[in-house]
């Protein structure tokens, strides 16, 4: 009763005019970049962070978590039509989606993703309403030791799941603690790394790091070709675009077995929405009476990854607002968001801003009838976004990510920061170094200092303090083990052909 | 140890990571280690350099240890030299573009946002993409008109202004 009734207090809160515009907005947003391929939420989200400082912490955090959900609906689109996903969540959605496409079911298709986005996305909120306030109230009994552990716990997840080589991912998250690193001391207030220049006394600003790897690293990595694909007609029409009873009814038990399948893999550090729509299709593949059809244009293939992408969301706020644990990049970025508004999202987020966290929950039951109502019948229209020439977009993309830096500090050496993490971020993706880990690092690299530092001191120097606490013991030896595995051969296949399978 | 087999890029990388690794340890060295009342400043980064210097290796041994077990490889024939060439051209492709956008930057002081932004677009427009002249001054023109449009006047967002005032 207690949730029904904090819920309902989120919906006063949500359905306030402004807070819907700002509900709106982001998922119109997110719609938007789930169709263009090449843009991806977590760029979307640093770019436009700077602009939300003067909003409300709740309407920012109500219109950047839709673009986070709403560029899960919008990444379908491209899979269906042009073969290309929008986002890398999408990618599953592809193999099924764009055959019936070619088999003249174009609508069809993106109609199941559509209701299989909402349902999926729906059963995220209800997951993440029954399941963090009890993750937080246990959480409240967490330590420095145990803080230590569990960022510990999340950074090796987020290195196991993020890139083919292991290595390559634990180097890209040690640069992002180093990164965290710069700047005052945290305990003494004595600079670190700063190579003797004023402006780098503050540390390098979460926001022109993520937009130079994430939103300039991309766009760079983009630049290269000057291809586009070839995209098939749009039906135009809603009824075009809904499915005929006999494939919703074939599509029954995908929608809700990728609901439940993404949510549980979304509460995992590290795993994401590629992972979780890859082990949904893997799942309705093997339960499925016609297994060898998949691939040639089945509606449940369509309906399973499109669900588990849509509800990954919703697990994927439980660490988040509950622990203060990104599980990906554009969490991290989220993290930060609730660090640059004063707000630290952890076991008292729910108790201290309740109006904020119920807001959000609130927030996403609408965003998500929203996006059904615009996905179905504004199909169409988004889709003639990609004729938008990239020409066109992305000077667009250099121009917003300049404003976006500029704005936060005035400064013009943020700006020239903001060009040498772009060209680091287009390093990275062409030598394969995964950008998740390294944002992960910098986002828990200030904190996970702080608590480890916090452990010592509580126990003069001795580092016994943080296995000798059952819990802090646990999740230390989990981050091991997750660490351990892929050295031997037969694990380390299983994730590199997850992730091949996946990417 | 199972692991994906790493290229000349990677050890490159690599070795380049063991420098900072290098680099943050000695530089950390120079910090309290640990203080009276627990880890100093140099603690945390001590650790993180290490493991970064030993990490990178790993990747440079690894990769020297496949040249020397496999020779000097295959040789590059003709198929393998012209694909070579086309990857190095869209890396260029970038990596101009990366330099363009840093000029631009440059320019930001001396001639305001809205003028290094067109350049900018104007640069990616018809040298990058190879758009008639006309069409690269016409986007040049139409995205920096809106952004002045979104962000000064809509959001009340300040941009750069240089010395023509704009």
């Amino acid at each position: 009763m207690e949730v029904i009734g904090s819920l309902l207090a989120g919906f006063e809160v949500a359905l306030t005019p402004y807070n819907l515009f700002w509900c709106f907005i982001g998922v119109l947003l997110g719609t938007i970049v789930g169709v263009l391929p090449g843009l991806g939420p977590a760029a979307t989200i640093a770019m436009l962070l700077p602009l939300t400082f003067q909003m409300s912490p709740t309407s920012a955090v109500i219109m950047l978590a839709g673009i986070y959900y709403g560029a899960k609906y919008g990444g379908s689109t491209t899979s269906i039509l042009l073969n290309v996903p929008g986002e890398s969540a999408s990618v599953v959605t592809c193999l099924d989606g764009y055959q019936m496409a070619r088999k003249g079911r174009a609508g069809a298709a993106l109609g199941i993703a559509a209701i299989s986005s909402f349902v999926a996305g729906t059963v995220g909120v209800i997951g993440l309403m029954l399941i963090a306030p009890p993750l937080a109230r246990f959480a409240l009994s967490f330590s420095s030791p145990e803080y230590f552990a569990l960022m510990s716990l999340g950074l090796a997840m987020v290195v196991l799941l993020a890139g083919k080589s292991l290595i390559k991912a634990l180097l890209a998250m040690l640069v992002g603690l180093w990164i965290a690193g710069m700047g005052t001391d945290l305990f003494t207030a004595g600079s670190r790394f700063t190579f003797g220049l004023s402006e780098m006394l503050d540390g390098i600003d979460f926001v022109i790091v993520a937009i130079g790897v994430f939103a300039l690293g991309e766009v760079l990595g983009n630049m290269e070709s000057r291809e586009g694909g070839q995209m098939l007609p749009v039906p135009k029409g809603l009824r075009n675009l809904l499915p005929t009873w006999a494939e919703l009814k074939a599509c029954r038990f995908a929608f809700l077995q990728g609901s439940v399948v993404g949510f549980l893999i979304g509460v995992l550090p590290g795993a994401g929405s590629t992972i979780a729509s890859f082990i949904s299709y893997g799942i309705e593949k093997a339960v499925s009476k016609h297994p060898e059809k998949f691939g040639t244009g089945v509606p449940e293939g369509v309906a399973a990854p499109e669900g588990a992408n849509n509800s990954e969301t919703g697990g994927a706020m439980v660490p988040l607002l509950t622990l203060g644990i990104p599980g990906s990049g554009t969490t991290a970025i989220l993290l930060a968001a609730f660090i640059l508004w004063g707000l630290r999202p952890g076991p008292l987020m729910i108790t201290d801003n309740p109006t904020l966290f119920w807001g959000l929950v609130a927030s996403m039951y609408v965003g998500n009838v929203m996006l059904l109502i615009l996905n179905l019948p504004l199909i169409p229209l988004f889709a003639q976004i990609l004729r938008l020439p990239t020409y066109i977009l992305f000077p667009i993309i250099f121009g917003i990510s300049m404003v976006g830096v500029y704005s936060v500090s005035g400064s013009l050496f943020d700006v020239y920061m903001l060009a040498l993490f772009g060209l680091l971020g287009y390093a990275m993706r062409k030598l394969d170094y995964p950008a998740a880990p390294l944002i992960l690092g910098l986002v828990l690299g200030d904190p996970m200092e702080r608590a480890l530092r916090q452990s010592l001191m509580m126990s003069q120097g001795d580092v016994s303090i943080l296995v000798s606490r059952p819990m802090s013991a646990t999740m230390l030896f989990l981050a091991v083990v997750v660490l351990i595995l892929p050295l031997f051969r037969k694990a380390n296949s299983w994730r590199v052909k997850a992730l091949e399978e996946g990417a | 140890m199972a692991e994906v087999s790493f290229n000349n890029g990677d050890a490159i990388s690599a070795a380049a990571l063991a420098g900072l690794g290098g680099y943050i340890v000695l530089e950390a060295s120079r910090w309290d280690y640990m203080a009276p009342d627990g880890p100093g400043p140099g603690f945390f980064p001590v650790w993180y350099g290490i493991a970064l210097v030993v990490l990178s290796l790993v990747v440079v041994g690894a990769r020297v240890f496949r040249i020397a077990q496999e020779g000097r490889g295959p040789g590059s024939g003709g198929a393998r030299a012209g694909a070579a060439a086309a990857k190095r051209r869209e890396i260029y492709h970038a990596l101009a573009v990366w330099l363009a956008f840093t000029i631009s930057i440059a320019l930001l002081k001396v001639l305001g946002f809205m003028l290094a932004f067109g350049l900018l677009t104007f640069f990616i427009v018809a040298l990058i993409y190879r758009r008639p002249w006309k069409v690269a001054i016409a986007v040049a023109a139409g995205t920096s008109l809106g952004f002045y449009l979104v962000f000064p006047l809509a959001l009340s967002v300040a941009l750069p202004v240089g010395v023509f005032g704009i």
